[in-house]
């Protein structure tokens, strides 16, 4: 009885170390993945109250981005989270930013500039792809749902 | 395997000093206040207020990432929302009337002749569900709730005043225990936190029958949450204020420092307004996180235009998301358990069976709701909260957007704090939530004799939320 216990504490502290080791390799694990060549790529983002037009934008790794941001009412402004870089712009005034998109994965931008009650959400999305942190995390999420399983499995 | 920290004596003292938990209630009764004003006569942008930067961003920083996970309901008992009612009703500031003795309306008016003490709570009202439906309730204005100064200024007033007129009727916290809104999620996640007042020795209470710890002494009052101590199993209904360990004369009571989630290892006998808490809190994350942080400018504009055609069909699809699609999914995911199990049991087939039975399989599971969702609404606050903290920074000097500058601060420019970090914090705190769930999934199963692959269709569930959100927020 106690055998067989001790037993199954073996079983399961191994589960959990191969788990573990498992998820950490999911997030981690250099991969060489290369996406498209790299190009120069010019994007307008129109800003208005309280949304970016586009609000999603795809990129590849490597390439060379140019954000033309112009506004059509008032002064707003776009952080890049991650690149933490920034622009602002006014109607007739556009802003730019250019920049080489060397991490890969989502990166919100916001707008900078305070333009009225839902500001602090005025909220787009830059994804560079090859998205791999995106696919490590759910990858990741599977791995430690199926250890977690294995683990206490009785 | 647990602690008792309130034995060294420097400590011991300190937690049982009134002064410590009146101290700080008298603070963040103060920045209530402020938030109150200048709400009601600040500017109306919400980034240059001060009650929306503290309330929301701060306050809510706070509650959510710290304690809440790591203090339990520690917030509500230096909350300001029920300090002047409490006064009012205690009759004192800080030392207790004889006896711990308190005051109601009720008890003049109502009384019969010949019975004491106050009205009792209505017995219909003894669970969480009033504060289920006002989260809900709450959470179809949040996008305006949240950008609104005024809104939350006047949202807050209605909180407070309800409190008072409650608390002069009827005795102790009852609107923490069974109205506030936030009480219930806090109640319902505070499980998770690393710390709980507890009873010593269970046979030292069994044979103290004056348990003056629920009726109050000298020494302090009786538990404000209604709670007997030696009966608490949970932190979901403790405000771990400390009144138990000023008037149990036994010293049998002590403040523990524990494994975290503990209070979730038994997962027989569990509460069906709980694990809706949990459902519902899940569900709001979602549609906040779609609404709130996701591109589409126009969904944004019509969760914030209160009244408007287009508000109401955000309401519909919040209150059914929240209210029958997640409970509805998550139902049949403990269906499927039982068919897994072999020999499902027909009470769980009928809805209101399931509500009446005490040990319920679903509320069984939906402990694993309480990992899973916590650390869902631990990614979703991190998601903004962070990006948007300078705002405190001006907002402290300059609160009411007149153009003060009381302590140097107004100039500071916003900084996004940790822009490039967010993503790799949301990751580890959602993989540990979900792997505490398919653990509590897995314990659920076997404590109510189910095997194993049982647990599979709610491990599953929780797994999938975890990839829903991740793909919101990272694809
Ligand atoms: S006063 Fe102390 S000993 Fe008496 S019932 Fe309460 S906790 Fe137990
Ligand atoms: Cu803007």
């Amino acid at each position: 009885m106690i055998g067989t216990q001790f037993a199954r504490r073996k079983t399961q502290w191994l589960f959990a170390g191969v788990t573990m080791a498992l998820v950490a390799l999911a997030l981690l694990a250099p991969l060489p993945v290369t996406g498209a060549a790299p190009q120069e790529r010019h994007i307008t983002i129109s800003a208005h109250t309280f949304a970016f037009e586009p609000g999603t934008v795809r990129v590849n790794r490597g390439d060379t981005v140019v954000i033309n941001l112009e506004s059509a009412d008032v002064m707003h402004g776009l952080y890049l989270d991650g690149y933490e870089i920034s622009t602002r712009a006014e109607p007739g005034q556009p802003g730019e930013l250019r920049f080489v998109a060397d991490r890969d994965g989502a990166f919100h931008f916001r707008c900078a500039v305070p333009c009225g009650n839902l500001h602090p959400f005025m909220i787009g999305k830059l994804i560079v792809e090859p998205n791999l942190p995106w696919l490590r995390a759910v990858a990741a999420t599977l791995i430690a749902a199926v250890g977690a399983g294995a683990v206490f499995w009785k | 395997m647990h602690y008792a920290i309130s034995e060294i004596p420097v400590i011991k003292r300190f937690l049982k000093s009134r002064w410590l938990q009146w101290g700080i209630t008298v603070v963040t009764l103060a920045v209530f206040l402020v938030v109150i004003l200048t709400g009601l006569f600040g500017t109306p942008a919400g980034n240059h207020n001060f009650g929306i930067v503290y309330v929301w961003l701060v306050w809510w920083a706070l509650l959510k990432l710290i304690f809440v996970p790591f203090l339990g309901r520690f917030w509500c008992s230096v909350c300001p929302i029920p300090a002047p009612g409490d006064w009012l009703q205690r009759r004192a500031m800080i030392t207790p009337r004889r006896g711990g003795k308190l005051y109601t309306l009720a008890t003049k008016l109502f009384r019969k002749p010949g019975s004491f003490g106050a009205r009792p709570w209505p017995k219909f009202l003894r669970n969480i569900w009033a504060q289920n439906l006002g989260f809900l309730a709450v959470a179809l204005f949040s996008a305006l709730i949240l950008t609104s100064p005024l809104v939350t200024a006047l949202t807050l007033l209605v909180f407070i005043l309800v409190s008072l007129l409650v608390s002069l009727f009827y005795e102790r916290r009852a609107f923490c225990r069974y109205l506030c809104p936030i009480g219930g999620f806090v109640g319902v996640y505070s499980q998770i936190a690393p710390v709980a007042v507890r009873v010593k020795d269970p046979a030292v209470c069994e044979s103290h029958t004056e348990k003056t710890c629920y009726t109050g002494s000298d020494a302090g009052y009786g538990c404000p949450y209604f709670n007997l101590p030696q009966r608490l199993q949970a932190n979901t209904l403790c405000s771990m204020c400390g009144e138990c360990l000023r008037t149990c004369p036994k010293d049998n009571v002590a403040f523990y420092v524990r494994v975290p989630g503990a209070d979730l290892l038994n997962t027989r006998g569990r509460r069906m307004d709980e694990a809706f808490n949990g459902l519902m809190m899940l569900g709001a994350a979602f549609i906040y996180s779609v609404v709130l942080i996701g591109p589409d400018g126009g969904l944004k504009a019509t969760a914030r235009a209160v009244g408007t055609p287009g508000w109401f069909v955000y309401v519909a699809a919040l209150l059914s998301f929240s209210l029958l699609v997640v409970p509805g999914l998550f139902w049949l995911c403990v269906r499927l358990s039982q068919v897994l199990a072999g020999r499902p049991r027909p009470d769980m087939v009928d809805i209101a069976a399931a509500v009446r039975k005490r040990d319920s399989l679903f509320a069984g599971y939906a402990t694993v709701l309480v990992p899973l969702g916590l650390a869902i609404w631990v990614a979703f606050t991190l998601s903004f909260t962070m990006t948007n903290l300078s705002y405190a920074w001006p907002a402290l000097s300059d609160p009411f957007g007149w153009g003060w500058n009381l302590f140097g601060t107004a100039g500071m420019a916003w900084t996004p704090y940790l822009s490039g970090v967010i993503p790799y914090l949301q990751v580890p705190v959602l993989l540990v939530g979900l792997i505490v769930a398919v653990a509590l999934a897995m314990r659920t199963a076997h404590q109510h004799q189910q095997p194993s692959r049982a647990a599979l269709p709610v491990s599953a569930f929780c797994a999938l939320a975890v990839v829903g959100l991740l793909t919101l927020y990272m694809a």
